[in-house]
């Protein structure tokens, strides 16, 4: 891994914690993705992910408080860093800037 | 979360949290429960557990798996040299410390080793026999209409005669009867000889090998003796002697076997075996009720039961015996039941047990005890640790800092602890070398119980309980250490708060001192209430009185020549001796006025004396005389009884003049009421005063002689006595007691209870100012400042005394507070329960230990916090 490049995954999964604000936890990470993307998506690739994140910098975790519905098990909150904001920021500049390169880029004749 | 809400499988969680790194366990344990209970309510339990299972596994990454910690095994690993030698640096610079710690640890461990070495004896009993597991015993409950049953270790000769017919899934059995006692003849030497009979399988269901003859027919033939070696060589002087014979009376005994000699942990014991057919062709052939279903005092039945399934069907069997047999019976029932054969030596009390038997409570009590005692410096040891924590406190916090982790620490400690202990071990165990002498010494039983000697099994449990002993000791100081917080340590030294644990300590303290002040009462009580049990008014006299044992022969001869003796003032004869504890009894019939059926009958206790006995002992009659005919054995016709048989039998309206001259049936005979005693103890305390009669007998040749003495040289008169009886005697020695040694001998496992706890109470004292006397040390030490700055400030000396006094006075008299209501209510709720007569227990007694115990306490604390009070404060002040 190097650096701070972020991939397409990882990109999604940042959006959906900075989409979810407050309430950015494995699970319902997992819900969210799933309802943005029409595809399931397992706890285990979005928990290695987010792992990931955070071993980047580009997230950041902290536990929440015990609730009696996870078996008192708190969980674990993430929010996008300020690196990851920045990340997001660009990946997505990088992209308007090659989209406004392409000349006349017409749907209609794609599909 | 409500109980039955699903779970998922408890394995599965546990691995996660074995492999999982700890940050990550947390949120994920969650959101893996979080799924569950989702997969639990959308697509069943059985889904959701599997899909749990799952997950736990497919979760196992680089990422969540815990880093291996072989670096950290390794360097626990190469630091103990470091510990190893830091823990000995410690060991030497605190000289007081470490020998109170050591010698408390040795001193109370050495109490565990003697407690282990008498456990395992316990539980090696009978281990040799190789049938071991399959062996039962045939035990027998007597339950006379109306009276609690008694349970009995024997049998009748008539469950052996039913056993083989009648009883299904059973291999084989054995009956041995004890019992035998006679003088052999071997060519012109006579020997007093103690045998049990015992049937011809007696070799095959009990491991005790032969080393001459033929273990399937030795005991077959009736006048067959097997003896053992060491029997063998007193009698003939060699083991080759199988084919020779022995002279009982008139009987020739053939000897047909010589078996090895009995080991030490067996319950059957034997000097000679002599064939159960010569117990048939002798007693049963006579008719005589040998073979009698109620006749269940001697004999010992031994079962072997090849498969434990076979049990129920055997005890069914044994219970249609008994149905079947009980029809005989009057009034009562005898029934029969199974005991397994390694429960005897180490089982519940049966009346007419054979070899020796202990309580398992008593082995949970001596376990107790030692533990206790254990625990007592352990706590010493956490106590001192904790105090001293100022100055270790730096080491750990360089540690710490160096980069030690908590597990270090902790390690570390544990480590020194068990160090400690295991030096104390070797200590312990030259003390409990020594114990192990003191402690047959109490009495002769326990070494004809115990052996004590070292085994495997003993020496691993000896090391098990240092080692247990150190991490017990060293687990709170290791954990206290472990969580010093190395910075804080390190920049300010005092930062640490020693002062923090200081309820722990006083609490340990308080435990301590109530555990010696128990002890020490426990000791005063119980010697005082022993004392009581000896010079306890039992209703008749036993001082002078020399009681001589008789072995079969007709005492007429050794009477006139004693009553020669100037110093023998009266001879009296009696069966038996009173209130040390034997006891007698006849089922007697009473015969109201006129009557020719008898109204009542019960078990009556029973002594029979000649004219004599009641002067000698100065038995005060109520009313009526002393038995005035002298008839022969036989022809008896007289008895006295005493006010209880009145009361039991509502004779003569419980009127001693009224009662005389009634009829009781004894033993087919009936005897007239001559004389009505005034009650006295006839059993030792533990029993109530019972009816209980006397017997008129000119002669009894195997019971005693009663000498009234008044002499003023007892060693002359003794010399006197021994040289008539050797001239009556030739081959038994003489066996003569005075009555006030053979009562003292009655309570003598009372005595040895007193004693034990005495030593315990010893230790624990010991260990507890040792203990205490550390602290105080500490204590003083630490507040040297305080106190010469107040000292400069105006302090008095008995001023500062009581400042540091204080605290530990308040403790000690919480200690007392605690002891001696517990020490009051174990004798008067458990101790003497047992007995039915006892002193009441003194405040003097109670008191007078935790005196003693204070005063000592007070002068350990006084001394050393004057020394600190006195010293120079220009010199504590200046040098800092």
């Amino acid at each position: 891994m190097k650096g701070t490049n972020l991939g397409e995954f990882e990109e999604l999964v940042l959006l959906t914690i900075a989409s979810l604000g407050l309430e950015a936890y494995s699970v319902a990470i997992c819900d969210e993705l799933e309802r943005y993307t029409g595809r399931s998506s397992k706890l285990g690739v979005v928990h290695a992910v987010l792992n990931r994140l955070e071993e980047k910098g580009l997230a950041k975790s902290h536990l929440g408080d015990s609730s009696a519905t996870r078996g008192g098990k708190r969980k674990r909150f993430y929010e996008v860093s300020h690196a990851g904001k920045v990340a997001l920021t660009r990946a997505k500049e990088l992209r308007e800037a090659i989209w406004r390169n392409i000349p006349g880029f017409n749907l209609e004749g794609s599909i | 979360m409500k109980k039955h809400d699903p779970q998922p499988p408890g394995w599965a969680t546990r691995f996660l949290r074995w492999y999982c790194r700890p940050r990550l366990l947390e949120d994920l344990e969650g959101d893996l429960y979080e799924y569950f209970l989702r997969n639990a309510r959308d697509k069943g339990v059985r889904y959701a557990r599997l899909i749990y299972c799952l997950d736990v596994i497919k979760f196992m990454r680089p990422y969540t798996i815990r880093k291996i910690e072989l670096l950290h095994f390794l360097t626990h690993f190469m630091m103990i040299g470091s510990y190893f030698k830091t823990s000995r640096r410690n060991l030497v610079r605190n000289k007081l410390f470490s020998f109170i710690n050591i010698v408390g640890l040795a001193v109370s461990m050495s109490v565990g080793l003697l407690v282990i070495a008498i456990v395992n004896d316990l539980l090696s009993y009978d281990d040799f026999h190789k049938n071991k597991d399959h062996i039962y015993r045939i035990i027998t409950r007597n339950q006379p209409e109306g009276q609690s049953p008694m349970d009995f270790a024997s049998s009748s000769a008539r469950v052996a005669q039913r056993l083989r017919s009648d009883v299904p899934g059973i291999e084989d059995f054995t009956i041995i009867r004890n019992g035998f006692s006679g003088d052999a003849q071997v060519g012109r030497n006579i020997f007093p000889l103690e045998a049990t009979w015992a049937d011809e399988s007696f070799f095959q269901i009990l491991t005790f090998p032969l080393v001459a003859g033929d273990p399937a027919t030795a005991l077959k033939e009736p006048y067959s003796l097997v003896l053992t070696e060491k029997t063998a060589l007193k009698l003939f002087g060699n083991t080759n002697i199988v084919g020779k014979t022995v002279r009982f009376d008139t009987l020739d005994y053939q000897v047909t076997g010589v078996a090895r000699d009995v080991p030490h942990l067996s319950h059957i014991r034997f000097d000679a075996l002599i064939s159960y057919a010569t117990a048939d062709a002798t007693f049963g052939k006579k008719g005589d009720g040998f073979y009698n279903w109620d006749n269940m005092w001697s004999n010992y039945i031994y079962v072997t039961i090849p498969k434990s399934s076979n049990i129920p069907g055997v005890q069914r069997a044994l219970d249609q015996i008994s149905k079947e047999e009980n029809k005989t019976l009057l009034h009562r029932k005898i029934t029969l039941s199974l005991q397994p054969f390694k429960d005897i030596a180490l089982g519940g009390k049966l009346s007419n047990n054979m070899g020796p038997r202990t309580e398992p409570s008593t082995l949970w009590l001596l376990g107790g005890l030692a533990f206790v005692i254990i625990l007592s410096a352990c706590f010493n040891y956490t106590n001192l640790s904790v105090a001293r924590s100022l100055r270790r406190s730096r080491e750990v916090g360089v540690r710490k800092i160096i980069g030690a982790r908590r597990s270090h620490v902790l390690g570390q400690f544990m480590a020194e602890s068990v160090m400690i202990a295991f030096l104390a071990l070797l200590f312990s165990f030259g003390l409990f070398l020594f114990l192990r002498r003191e402690f047959f010494a109490l009495s002769p039983e326990i070494s004809g119980i115990f052996t004590l000697d070292l085994s495997l099994r003993s020496v691993l449990c000896f090391i098990a309980l240092a080692a247990f002993t150190g991490l017990a000791a060293g687990f709170l100081p290791a954990v206290f250490f472990a969580k010093i917080n190395a910075l804080s340590v390190i920049k300010d030294a005092s930062g640490i708060r020693i002062f923090k644990h200081i309820g722990l300590r006083r609490v340990l303290i308080v435990a301590q001192y109530a555990l010696s002040l128990t002890f020490i009462a426990t000791t005063l009580v119980g010697y005082s209430q022993y004392k009581g049990f000896l010079n306890f008014d039992l209703g008749f006299n036993t001082e002078n009185i020399l009681n001589i044992k008789l072995h079969g022969a007709d005492a007429t001869a050794l009477k006139k020549e004693l009553a020669e003796i100037p110093e023998v003032k009266q001879i009296a004869q009696s069966s038996m001796v009173t209130s040390v504890g034997t006891i007698y009894g006849f089922d007697i019939k009473y015969y109201p006025t006129g009557g020719a059926l008898p109204a009542d009958s019960g078990l009556v206790w029973v002594n029979t004396v000649d004219e004599n006995y009641l002067p000698i002992h100065k038995h005060k009659l109520l009313a009526g005389s002393n038995f005035s005919l002298r008839p022969e054995k036989g022809n008896e016709s007289e008895l006295i009884v005493n006010q209880q048989v009145l009361k039991r039998f509502n004779i003569g309206g419980r009127d001693p003049h009224k009662a005389l001259g009634h009829i009781i049936e004894v033993d087919g005979q009936k005897l007239t009421i001559v004389g009505v005693l005034k009650d006295f103890h006839y059993g030792t305390m533990e029993n109530k005063i019972e009816s209980m009669m006397f017997r008129y007998s000119k002669s009894e040749p195997r019971g005693y002689l009663n000498l009234q003495i008044a002499s003023t040289n007892l060693e002359n008169t003794m010399a006197k006595i021994e040289t008539a009886w050797k001239r009556f005697d030739h081959v038994h020695p003489m066996n003569a007691r005075f009555y006030d040694q053979q009562i003292e001998a009655a309570y003598a496992d009372f005595s040895m209870m007193v004693k034990t706890i005495g030593f315990l109470a010893f230790l624990a004292i010991c260990i507890a100012s040792l203990g205490l006397f550390g602290m105080v040390v500490f204590t003083t030490e630490t507040k040297l400042k305080e106190i010469s700055i107040r000292k400069v400030l105006g302090a008095s000396e008995p001023g500062l005394v009581y400042l540091l006094c204080r605290g530990f006075i308040t403790l000690l008299a919480i200690a007392a507070l605690i002891a001696l209501p517990v020490t009051y209510l174990l004798f008067d709720k458990v101790l003497l329960t047992r007995f039915a007569y006892h002193q009441p227990i003194g405040l003097a007694e109670l008191l007078g230990g935790t005196l003693v115990v204070m005063l000592l306490a007070l002068v350990m604390i006084g001394s050393q916090t004057a020394k600190a009070a006195r010293s120079n404060p220009a010199k504590v002040l200046k040098s800092d």
